[in-house]
């Protein structure tokens, strides 16, 4: 393919994909030149697929068929963001969102909204896109998304996932033209080293710089390598781009093998991920297809071609070097660095390594310019940032705002607040190897050196939100028996370490707990942090020392009082019937495994504590709401 | 307990041995062999794994030390009906030990089993990225979401019942 026809292609399609961008009246105009009276997204992704999204198109499908409907156009997309009301279908060119759509509700919107002189279905559309006076407002102007800025995911739920054609129409693959034609190789790294962007893995390291370091190494074979193995539980913005724009990172790569002067790249992503891996592989038989991967690529000379590696589900992988050595068809163990992956890295080549939401990231700065990029963020880190939000929280979903953006912001402007009206405890970032912050720091600017400055870090971008009922001993527990079961066994101070600091928690959360326990934490923390070859192990305290540091308090009722305040930890917890609330209906009597509750009918039951298992049932059966833990 | 003898089909040595020959002149292709491998039989008998040794010329010990590394390689045959728990975080703190302990009480077996009769095996996951239907627990590839551990004895039901 040449250049022409790539902007051929980009030209024929840009008002289908612009109608998905502009807001009404406008949009209505383009509309006409697309060929479709309305178009109708539904999302794709791993979330509304879970939810059955599949048979919502098939539904739509059918009632097209049925209705006559032959010019409404129907898109199967990547992750719209709001996880937590899928499936999600919004039509254009109204930007009508509904949400939490079944087949039945489909058939509905087929035969009252996309029939010709169709109007919304007003019960059907997502709440919040509602106005009291019953009016509608369009998806984008609401809440979540208005204090939104896609840059990583400026595509993922306006094209179809599954297209070339609408990628390019978006605008995919021009950034590759202008990197061939017009730039050479140092240009590209001024250009992404003047734009500030840092590495969204984790670490934060400067991409331009990375680039750099390998384009001076010497060898003529150099590997580009992506990082899709997202191990880091709850965060999944990396499986979003792949699954809804897996174009940008292809052409990413092809810009940084152009640049270094490698010719073959590697993604390795989650086994997981089927929705990802599939369409990944789809979205490389089409870029070879059309010329775009391969030989000779726009005329330019220049040849590149992208493979897919499976994980297998080792969260260490996610170490540059342990990917590596998974890559090359090895157990997944890290080696120290020196020598660095620039100089020596997969097949002993050197290699440049950059995750998902950072190849996402490449493409806009060679189109829109570093001092566009640089403008947005904060003055360390530019750019924006996509956080997976979940946990207890409203709207659980993918957020992408500028660096720097407070939490409170993401927490309560776009999440929507805490549920069942419980109050905020913490906010977990980093996953595994990151930490908690609490409400006293909930206005803290997002970025990487002030999570690192009140003892979390920015990670992949996972934020999971914790209510009151949440105890921080067992969330630092349940990170390190994480940590604990993932540490490969190569090094001895993580082995040994997470499964040390395990036991202590483990004693501490029985009840068992000595004031000693804390400084032995802690100065096994210390060894662990300094000693451990990887960012496994040196990162595995961070769970505790930051609970430790913002909940101190909790451990302390745990050890000396015994006592768990969230009431999570079984064993200091004891089972209570309120006698003013029972009645004595003998519903728990009758429902206990141990036989631990006595009482005669119509009057208050008692619970004898050393009988009772904590098993739960009598709570789940009493209807009410007698039995309290405490 | 007798060794059972691992049992397998000339249909399906034939589709390993396609693989491997698709494989063979690649670099690192043991783990893209060993996943395939995995998909073909349902987990890596010892037996598949010195085929694969000798074919790609890899010591049997590399080709065990991979299979054993990563969680995803079984050396135990799974049941007909696998059921994965997500213990990622976002399942986690919206109680998904307690959808674990709920299956793991109907069937009678612990996580990481597979019952007696080899119809339903039991394993955790860490996150499918199904976050905004925490918590979720996945039998043959379908998801369940916003479960409560009360729901989960109907959901078995039904492939108990086939």
């Amino acid at each position: 393919m040449t250049c022409e026809q790539l902007k051929k292609i980009a030209a024929e399609k840009a008002d289908l994909i612009n109608v998905r961008k502009i807001v009404r009246e406008q949009a209505e105009k383009l509309a006409e030149n697309t060929g479709y009276r309305k178009q109708v997204l539904v999302c794709g992704g791993t979330g509304c697929t879970s939810s059955k999204s599949a048979e919502v198109i098939k539904q739509l499908e059918n009632s097209f068929k049925e209705l006559g409907i032959d010019d409404v156009l129907i898109v199967k997309t990547g992750c719209f963001g709001l996880c937590a009301l899928g499936p999600i279908m919004i039509v254009y060119p109204e930007g009508a969102f509904y949400s939490q759509i079944t087949p039945e509700h489909a058939k509905t919107v087929a035969e009252k909204h996309l029939v010709k002189g169709g109007e919304t279905v007003k019960e059907l559309l997502y709440a919040d896109t509602v106005n009291k006076d019953g009016s509608v407002i369009p998806f984008a102007e609401i809440p979540f998304y208005k204090h939104q800025m896609r840059i990583a995911l400026r595509n993922c739920g306006v094209i179809a996932a599954e297209s070339i054609e609408e990628a390019i129409a978006a605008g995919d693959y021009l950034a590759l033209m202008k990197v061939l034609t017009e730039m050479s190789p140092d240009e590209v790294i001024n250009e992404i080293k003047a734009a500030g962007l840092r590495g969204r893995g984790g670490a934060g390291f400067p991409t331009g710089l990375k680039w750099q370091l390998t384009k001076q190494a010497a060898g003529d074979v150099k590997y580009i390598c992506c990082n899709a193995d997202e191990g880091d539980p709850g965060a999944f913005m990396d499986r979003s781009v792949l699954e809804g724009d897996p174009h940008t990172v292809l052409e990413a790569m092809a810009i940084a093998g152009y640049t270094v002067g490698a010719q073959e790249g590697y993604i390795y992503v989650r086994a997981e991920y089927p929705i990802a891996v599939e369409r990944l592989n789809i979205a490389i038989g089409q870029a070879r297809q059309l010329g775009l991967l391969g030989k000779n690529i726009l005329d330019s000379g220049f040849d590149f071609d992208i493979h897919v590696r499976l994980g297998a589900g080792a969260f260490v992988c996610g170490e540059e070097t342990a990917l590596m050595a998974s890559i090359e068809g090895k157990r997944g163990e890290p080696r120290p660095r020196p020598p660095f992956s620039a100089q020596c890295g997969v097949f002993g080549k050197p290699t440049v390594l950059n995750n998902v939401e950072t190849w996402a990231n490449v493409a806009p700065i060679i189109l829109n310019g570093s001092e566009w990029f640089s403008s947005i963020g904060t003055p360390t880190s530019k750019g924006t940032k996509v956080f997976a939000v979940g946990g207890n929280i409203h709207n659980v979903g993918l957020v992408e705002v500028p660096m720097g953006t407070p939490l409170r912001t993401i927490i309560y402007d776009i999440g929507g607040g805490l549920p069942n009206g419980k109050r905020f405890k913490a906010a977990q970032t980093g996953g595994p190897s990151g930490g908690c912050i609490p409400f006293t720091h909930i206005d803290v600017g997002m970025d990487f050196d002030n999570l690192t400055a009140i003892g979390s870090m920015m990670g992949s971008g996972g934020l999971i939100v914790m209510d009151e009922d949440t105890c921080m001993v067992d969330i630092a527990k349940f990170y390190l028996e994480f940590t604990a079961d993932e540490s490969c066994g190569k090094c001895a101070p993580c082995r040994i370490g997470t499964k040390r600091l395990l036991d202590i928690l483990k004693k501490i959360t029985d009840g068992k707990g000595e004031p000693e326990d804390l400084d032995k934490i802690t100065e096994l923390a210390e060894h662990m942090k300094s000693s451990s070859l990887c960012a496994l192990g040196q990162s595995a305290p961070n769970p505790i020392l930051s609970t430790m540091k913002h909940f101190g308090d909790e451990y302390l009722k745990h050890i000396y009082s015994k006592q768990c305040p969230a009431g999570v930890c079984k064993s200091m917890l004891n089972y209570y019937i309120n006698p003013v609330q029972c009645k004595g209906c003998t519903l728990c009597k009758r429902n206990c495994p141990a036989n631990a509750i006595s009482g005669a009918v119509k009057s208050a039951h008692t619970i004898d504590t050393t009988k009772c298992i904590k098993c739960g049932q009598c709570i789940a059966h009493c209807k009410f709401g007698a039995i309290v833990k405490k | 307990m007798a060794k059972k003898l691992f049992e397998g089909t000339a249909e399906q040595m034939s589709r390993l041995m396609d693989c491997i020959n698709a494989n063979r002149n690649e670099q690192g292709a043991l783990m893209p062999v060993l996943h395939e491998a995995q998909n073909i039989y349902g987990y890596l008998p010892a037996e598949v794994q010195t085929v694969i040794a000798e074919e790609l010329d890899v010591p049997l010990s590399d080709v065990y030390g991979v299979a054993t590394f990563y969680s995803q390689f079984s050396l135990m045959p799974k049941g007909k009906h696998r059921i994965s728990v997500c213990l990622g975080t976002a399942c986690y703190v919206k109680g998904s030990d307690k959808i674990l302990e709920a299956i793991e009480k109907e069937l009678r077996i612990s996580c990481g089993e597979c019952t007696p009769d080899k119809k339903f095996s039991i394993e955790s996951c860490r996150c499918v990225g199904a976050c905004g239907l925490a918590p979720v627990m996945i039998v043959d590839g379908e998801v369940y979401g916003k479960l409560k551990a009360e729901d989960v004895a109907g959901i078995l039901d039904r492939y108990i019942k086939d």
